[in-house]
């Protein structure tokens, strides 16, 4: 079972961090929740039948990052009104911050985590997972139709952040 | 500025190559005709290509590469250890022993992480236990489990006075273990399963190249009668006596089965007889 468990979920492993990265916004805590995945995906491997790997493992990264913002934030990312948020203190005074106005990669990092939830998984799994809906949908627990609405708020809330700062 | 809003949705779907060819076929001609949604594609086109442009997908760094792979490999070693055992050991559970310490908001969430295994740990008996699958049916998947493990024992001795004493204090009971070479079921070991939402002795003999799983757990009047069985090409037979309930499964013939009962029975009496 060993060797077959890191054959199916270390190939994931960019995926796995990229979403906690950008879910969690916030790079040590990513360290440690990419990490608790993929125990508790190794926990959980008897319960794996079959289908997607990366999506499986994306839903409890996915799982992680709430249980980790839950116990950080309290209920305060309860409310999300679709607008543009602004950075948690912690990326925008961190060591990160000197290379955010450098470089467009880190622009348009900044770009996607000012994006409010649930519009920001959706687009992240979207656009840099480059999953389909139905496996959007799998991983969030939502319909469909909720996707494809929550990735045009996503895109409409970036083109308008787009035009403001340009 | 936008689409028109009759086409919002049909436009992140042709975006997506989420449409089927009919629709994309209807939102082609649309576009044809329609400056917004035509103008709101180039632009979400445009968002799209500096989203996928190379570098803004994280890559994991290499230390945490190394960091996730020793700790799994670290999860298989333990995985023998209990759970239990694990969190006694390190206050707020395995994020600790993953090679540098963890920050104590880690703590809750960690713990919910244990309660959700434990959770699935329950679902799990609880479905063993649905109505339909039969303590033999139990009983042949726990002798099929113990063929396919490496470890058929726990205590791998041919002396019964190993055998038995290995029992106390893992089991609330004292199975009886006898020697029965000379009538050429030689005795191989011992180990605990979990049969019937408990945990049980298992006493493993062999007959030639064939494995015999005795199961032996506390009787009670709740069980049905013990018949012998035959389920999936193994045989069952089972007995009780001293207050015990024992199961004996095996791919032996039936009636070796059935000579091996008698053996142990007799064993038992002589037990008994010689007042022990």
């Amino acid at each position: 079972m060993g060797p077959r468990f890191e054959e199916l979920f270390l190939p994931h492993l960019d995926a796995a961090y990229g979403l906690a990265r950008f879910i969690a916004r916030d790079a040590a805590a990513a360290d440690d929740i990419v990490q608790e995945s993929f125990l508790r995906a190794l926990r959980s491997f008897g319960t794996y039948r079959g289908g997607d790997t990366r999506s499986w493992l994306l839903a409890i990264v996915r799982n992680c990052c709430f249980d980790w913002s839950r116990s950080v934030r309290g209920a305060q990312s309860a409310g999300t009104d679709a607008e543009l948020e602004s950075l948690p203190d912690e990326c925008s005074d961190g060591p990160e911050t000197s290379v955010v106005r450098r470089g467009e990669i880190d622009e348009v990092r900044a770009m996607i985590q000012r994006l409010p939830e649930p519009f920001r998984e959706t687009l992240v799994l979207r656009e840099l997972e480059e999953l389909s809906y139905k496996e959007i949908a799998q991983i969030t627990g939502v319909p469909m139709g909720t996707v494809m609405s929550r990735l045009a708020r996503a895109r409409n809330l970036l083109t308008r952040d787009l035009e403001q700062r340009r | 500025m936008s689409a028109c809003a009759d086409h919002e949705l049909l436009l992140q779907g042709y975006l997506d190559g989420e449409l089927d060819a009919a629709n994309t076929m209807t939102f082609e001609a649309h576009l044809q005709t329609c400056v917004a949604c035509s103008a709101e594609l180039e632009r979400l086109a445009a968002l799209r290509r500096r989203i996928r442009a190379p570098g803004v997908r994280y890559e994991v760094p290499e230390q945490l590469r190394a960091r996730i792979e020793g700790a799994l490999r670290r999860e298989m070693v333990d995985d023998r250890r209990t759970d239990s055992e694990e969190r006694g050991r390190i206050p707020g559970g395995r994020v600790s022993s993953a090679g540098r310490p963890a920050r104590r908001v880690f703590v809750p969430w960690v713990l919910s992480g244990a309660v959700a295994a434990l959770a699935a740990c329950l679902a799990f008996v609880m479905f063993v236990r649905l109505p339909g699958i039969t303590i033999s049916d139990e009983l042949v998947a726990s002798h099929v489990r113990s063929l396919q493990v490496t470890h058929i024992t726990d205590v791998l001795t041919s002396d019964q006075h190993v055998v038995k004493p290995w029992f106390a204090g893992k089991v609330a009971f004292s199975p009886p273990v006898y020697e029965l070479s000379d009538a050429g079921f030689p005795l191989v070991g011992g180990r605990l399963d979990y049969v019937g939402g408990k945990t049980v002795s298992a006493i493993v003999y062999r007959r030639r190249q064939h494995v015999i799983n005795l199961f032996v757990w506390p009787a009670s009047s709740a069980e049905i009668a013990a018949v012998p069985s035959r389920r999936d090409g193994y045989n069952l037979v089972g007995w009780r006596q001293g207050g015990l309930q024992f199961w004996a499964v095996s791919d032996v013939d039936p009636l070796e089965l059935q000579r091996f009962r008698g053996l142990f029975m007799a064993h038992a009496g002589d037990a008994a007889r010689d007042g022990e």
